[in-house]
């Protein structure tokens, strides 16, 4: 205990003492953040001890590698869930989402192994697709949160564009390419602060391990680029997909309830 | 008046959260001159309306357009064929040439110029302007001069003077009355009376989701 990388359990009840200024402050200025954020505490907690126990199966050499791939499949299912709970008036959007994350993490995998960045074994498999499929759904997220405010605020603007002789798909593009930007903005910033702001963990755990940095580099960055290409895939395949779904074949748009944390 | 019908409703029905928006409405419109749907705030007025460019679909009964079920008909073409003008004015981004060329991406600048002439806006001043810098009243005319883009051959209006000051609203009926005598008839939504006497050649009145009374006949 005490050496590099590792934590005490006292060090890690320590840890908690900048969530409890921000408990604070968030009681004094009455902005009701507490609650969210004990429970997301509690829940980090739980989920990642029960995955560090999951972990140490999987990654052991004779645990069958279908047994990753599973989990792959559980991350997938689990990020559509999560995109479907924020935006449950959105027709459809369970689907979408599954079939968007799916199909990316499925494409992002194969280059991520197929391209030799790293071996296909139980070590990569589930950390590369939970960082692909983690901020896709972080993306996925915004973008239908958004969507679906904007396309019940912004009701009459669609409306005047069908009038026109507009598709729905046309008709709701201006609405749709603001929430994909606002979606997808923190990835793009995230990529362009990349060794400035903050240094990436895969490249540090690389160079830490003793491979040659000029190598980790070129490892992040593959890995960098491949997430930043399938977040911006599955987030703009879910904002279309779902779009279309929001209007009628005769190109009417439906009428949407309001969303229940807006 | 000529003698096919414009719309043709046949017992439409538009279901709504609490009562029905339009209930068994059975009703014809005239393909000429202005016709105003008159009647209380919730009477089914703009309903009828949307329904005449498919923004509306009737739960029940078929609604036709010179004498084809709107249903079978392209939607697309058909809200092109038949303009709308709403209530309040929604101008996208950009100038106001820029919000004419969302309805017709092919029109060169003597097009742009021509169809804002059709709204009383003079081109040398109105084409290049910001569309967020217009008042009301102008904002209205651009969104009739980018209506008018599509070619319509019917124009239904959605109390489309309502936050209009007196002047523009006298200009905006001034420009509806050239448009049905230039054979563009008008579906019109008002609960102005007064409008009503300026404007209105027929007279459909509404409440509570059904029609109230006979169509009536004016201005000769």
């Amino acid at each position: 205990m005490g050496d590099q990388g590792d934590v005490t359990w006292v060090g890690l009840i320590l840890s908690l003492s900048l969530i409890v200024i921000a408990i604070g402050v968030s009681l004094r200025e009455r902005l009701g953040l507490e609650r969210d954020m004990i429970v997301s505490v509690a829940r980090s907690a739980v989920q990642l001890l029960l995955v560090a126990l999951a972990l140490q199966v999987v990654v052991d050499p004779k645990t069958p590698l279908f047994w990753s791939w599973l989990w792959v499949a559980g991350i997938v299912v689990f990020a559509a869930v999560t995109v479907r709970r924020r935006a449950p008036q959105l027709p459809g959007v369970l689907g979408i989402a599954l079939v968007a994350n799916a199909v990316t993490a499925a494409v992002a995998l194969g280059l991520t192994f197929g391209l030799g960045i790293f071996p296909v074994d139980g070590r990569t498999v589930v950390p590369v697709a939970g960082m692909v499929v983690g901020n896709s759904m972080k993306s996925c997220v915004v973008v239908v949160t958004a969507l679906a405010g904007l396309m019940a605020d912004r009701r009459p603007e669609i409306e005047a564009r069908l009038a026109l002789g507009l598709p729905g798909i046309d008709a709701a593009r201006p609405l749709v390419r603001r929430a994909l930007r606002l979606a997808i903005s923190p990835q793009i910033e995230n990529t362009k602060a990349l060794g400035i702001v903050f240094l990436p963990g895969a490249m540090t755990g690389l160079i830490l391990a003793g491979v040659d940095p000029l190598d980790a580099v070129l490892v992040q960055l593959a890995l960098m680029w491949i997430i930043l290409g399938a977040v911006v895939l599955t987030t703009a395949t879910t904002a279309i997909a779902g779009t279309r779904r929001l209007f009628t074949d005769d190109q009417r748009l439906l009428r949407l309830a309001r969303a229940p944390d807006a | 008046m000529a003698d096919a019908p414009l719309f043709t409703f046949e017992h439409v029905q538009v279901e709504g959260d609490e009562r029905p928006r339009l209930d068994d409405v059975s009703v014809t419109l005239p393909d000429a001159g202005i016709t105003a749907l008159a009647g209380p705030s919730g009477a089914g007025k703009s309903t009828l309306l949307r329904c005449c460019n498919r923004l509306e679909a009737p739960t029940e009964g078929t609604v036709s357009y010179r004498g084809d079920d709107i249903a079978g008909l392209d939607p697309l073409a058909h809200r092109r064929d038949v303009g709308m003008v709403f209530q309040a004015p929604v101008l996208f981004p950009g100038s106001v040439a820029d919000n004419l060329r969302v309805a017709d991406p092919a029109a060169d600048d003597e097009r742009v110029a021509g169809l804002l002439r059709r709204a009383a806006l003079d081109p040398e001043v109105f084409a290049g302007r910001d569309a967020d810098s217009l008042s009301g009243g102008e904002g209205q005319r651009v969104c009739l001069a980018r209506t008018l883009a599509t070619d319509p051959h019917v124009l239904l209006m959605d109390e489309p003077t309502s936050a209009l000051d007196q002047a523009a609203t006298a200009e905006l009926e001034e420009l509806m009355r050239a448009l049905a005598a230039d054979g563009v008839p008008v579906v019109l939504v008002t609960h102005d009376e007064q409008q009503l006497e300026r404007v209105a050649d027929h007279v459909l009145r509404l409440r509570d989701g059904h029609i109230d009374g006979e169509l009536e006949h004016r201005h000769g």
